[in-house]
């Protein structure tokens, strides 16, 4: 610290600082940013040496992991935590915090990306390591975390060109044409859709004066009604084109089949569930008022994705744009929980995204291994894998079941509690909606399933012939690739077997989202109070 | 653009640009300045070498390759806000050593090297895009 004669007396001005020492375990916040940032810039550092960017890039996530798992069980025990960037005092400084939610979150993006890390290695050529596919994914991961921690608005906004730009990157690794095509369609939607969210930061900023999540929660009260919806509104637009929600779905399929699996895996897996966390923050948490006037709209929205996403994936046949189909629908079932807004119904919301996350990456993973067994990526011209390999079709059959929600599996447990929220608030609309969207997933799931794996030949006349274009997977396949997303669906099975955390999770998280008095108190622990 | 004036004065002026902004980094904590501005000016420096004496040479006199400092810019920018750690203070706290050698005050801080990292990646990033715009033209 500055001592008297220096001229750097100015820096000590104790009013505007925390003043109490912070623990080394309120660090547990920053890590999964600050060691993704760290990793990515070591990887780049790295990019001659192929083994080690590897063995960094899976260490990194794996300390990432565990910070995590961490991380939720210190919510679990003391509720929410923060922690603002350089001693500044809220709402001054950039606070991080962490709730039930953000933890879920981040823990299943960060299994995710461990398991992709190691899948990638199956499908990567040389020029695609030199290009950064291991910095861009920790980067990716680093600008996922940092939105589920930033408690402040404007710092959401920084995590999400973040995210952005790593998926740009990732997107057209490999240079191919129609990657680039893709590249062109999800860059402008999300420009556009980062537009409208700067605005709408730029409103609230007006009429609140703060960008502190916490709080603008506290002041949103004052604000007129009107002001409130319309800001209301244009977070809603921004963060639904993010999501990938109906009408603005459209960028979705189009972009994510493009790039190699693991890049899917990764997209599908965490990039719209950005999304849709952020509005569920935003509505539920900083303007209640501002959701409840526009509770039609987005029960609208709510049941035309959920049954225009399964629709579309009905009619592909194209394996990657049918999965692409089925996030668009789970976006729809996030939807409906943030039209119910009750304990049920965030509660199920928070726990299906985490479900989702988990069951997508693995989903995009196993139709990976499909896609190198019959040499295409075709529906129409692949069959006969279930003789060739029965575990690749019993773990695509478990996910079928857990995307549609059928018990024990990890997808059902939210569904359920959704549809209790809807009954209890006697919106029938979303009820069916709700079982609808099953339904229709679970068709569309398992003509997947029915086609790949049961068929025996190609489709048409030679449907009963063998499939001739049918090789198998090498060890160095399975190895890197059927292992690492077999223990995923192992922990999907796991957790659909087991949910009693899962429950108790999602109630604190609903319970803190719709009564943010915890998470409040946890930013403002520090400030003097008047 | 190749001109004698030009390839002449080249190499001298970008050493010229580099030492300056090296200069208006060191000097962007109590006046303009820093790691972003300096990091444009060096890389403009670079870039002024490469269009005179060739891209290879400009690669040659970098030694690294540019996106490799700024993945090194990235990692100490990263690395500056871990001192708070042992300081029991919040992530990126500035911590500031200061002390007078014959009678200057130098004032050694986090926030110092946080501004390295920035001033790092924008030279690496800069350079980069620069340099392989300047590689595609020489190909037409």
């Amino acid at each position: 610290m500055a001592t008297a004669e220096t001229s750097y007396d100015a820096l000590n001005l104790p009013p505007h600082f925390i003043e109490s020492a912070t623990p080394a375990a309120d660090w547990i916040l920053i890590w999964p940013v600050a060691l993704t940032l760290l990793g990515s810039g070591l990887l780049v550092m790295l990019r001659g040496n192929r083994t080690a960017q590897v063995g960094f890039a899976a260490a990194i996530t794996l300390a990432v992991v565990i910070s995590n798992i961490y991380l939720l069980l210190r919510v679990f025990e003391v509720g929410p935590i923060a922690m603002t960037m350089g001693k500044w005092l809220p709402p001054f400084g950039i606070t991080f915090v962490a709730d039930m939610t953000s933890a879920l979150f981040c823990l299943a993006a960060s299994l995710s990306t461990l398991v992709v890390i190691f899948y990638a290695q199956i499908e990567l050529d040389d020029r695609e390591h030199r290009f950064g596919f291991y910095p861009l994914v920790l980067l990716l991961l680093c600008g996922v975390c940092g939105s589920f921690l930033t408690g402040d608005i404007f710092n959401l906004y920084v995590w999400f060109e973040v995210m952005l730009i790593s998926s740009f990157g990732l997107l057209i690794l490999g240079g191919r044409k129609v990657q680039l095509d893709g590249a062109v369609k999800y860059g402008f939607l999300n420009l556009l859709a980062t537009t409208f969210f700067l605005v709408a930061i730029a409103y609230t900023y007006g009429l609140t004066g703060s960008l502190n999540v916490a709080d603008i929660a506290q002041k949103a009260g004052d604000m007129p009604l009107g002001s409130m919806v319309s800001v209301a509104a244009l977070f809603l637009l921004a963060f639904g084109i993010k999501a990938a929600a109906f009408p603005a779905n459209a960028w979705l399929p189009a972009a994510y089949h493009t790039p190699s699996i693991s890049v899917s895996a990764l997209f599908g897996g965490m990039l719209t569930k950005v999304g849709a966390y952020a509005l569920y923050r935003v509505l539920v948490l900083i303007m209640p008022e501002g959701r409840d006037f526009l509770e039609p709209a987005i029960i609208a929205i709510a049941v035309a994705t959920m049954v225009l996403g399964p629709l579309g994936a009905l009619a592909q046949t194209n394996i990657r744009r049918a999965i692409g189909f089925m996030v668009i629908g789970g976006i729809g079932v996030l939807f409906a929980g943030l039209a119910i807004n009750s304990m049920h119904g965030v509660g199920g919301g928070v726990i299906y995204a985490m479900h989702s996350i988990l069951t997508l990456t693995a989903l995009y993973l196993i139709g990976g291994l499909v896609e190198r067994m019959s040499g295409t990526n075709d529906i129409r011209f692949m069959g006969g894998i279930y003789g060739a390999s029965a575990l690749l079709s019993i773990a695509f059959i478990i996910l079928v079941f857990a995307v549609a929600g059928l018990p024990p599996f990890l997808g059902f447990w939210p569904k359920l509690l959704l549809v209790e929220g809807a009954i209890r608030v006697g919106d029938w609309l979303l009820v069916a909606g709700l079982l609808i969207n099953s339904l229709l997933t679970l068709i569309a799931a398992s003509r997947l399933w029915a086609h790949i794996f049961w068929r025996n030949g190609h489709e048409g006349e030679r449907s009963e012939q063998a499939n001739e274009t049918l090789r198998l997977l090498t060890p160095h396949e399975i190895r890197l690739g059927m292992v690492p997303a077999l223990a995923l669906i192992a922990v999907i099975v796991g957790m659909g077997l087991f949910p009693d955390w899962v429950f108790s999770a999602g109630g604190i998280a609903a319970m803190d989202m719709l009564s943010p008095d915890r998470y409040i108190s946890a930013v403002f622990a520090e400030v003097p109070q008047p | 653009m190749n001109t004698v004036i030009f390839r002449t004065v080249a190499p001298g002026l970008a050493a010229l640009m580099i030492m300056f902004s090296i200069y208006v980094l060191l000097r962007g904590h109590n006046e303009p300045g820093g790691g972003f501005i300096g990091g444009l000016i060096g890389a403009s420096g670079l870039a002024i070498y490469g269009i005179a004496c060739g891209v290879q040479e400009a690669r040659k006199a970098l030694v690294i390759h540019p996106i490799v400092l700024a993945g090194f810019g990235v990692f100490i920018g990263a690395l500056s806000g871990f001192f708070a750690l042992f300081a029991q203070e919040p992530f990126l706290t500035g911590l500031w050593l200061i002390f007078h050698v014959e009678g200057t005050e130098v004032a050694l801080s986090t926030p110092l090297i946080f501004d390295i990292g920035v001033y790092a990646t924008v030279v690496g990033s800069v350079a980069t895009i620069a340099l392989s715009l300047e590689d595609s033209e020489e190909e037409d």
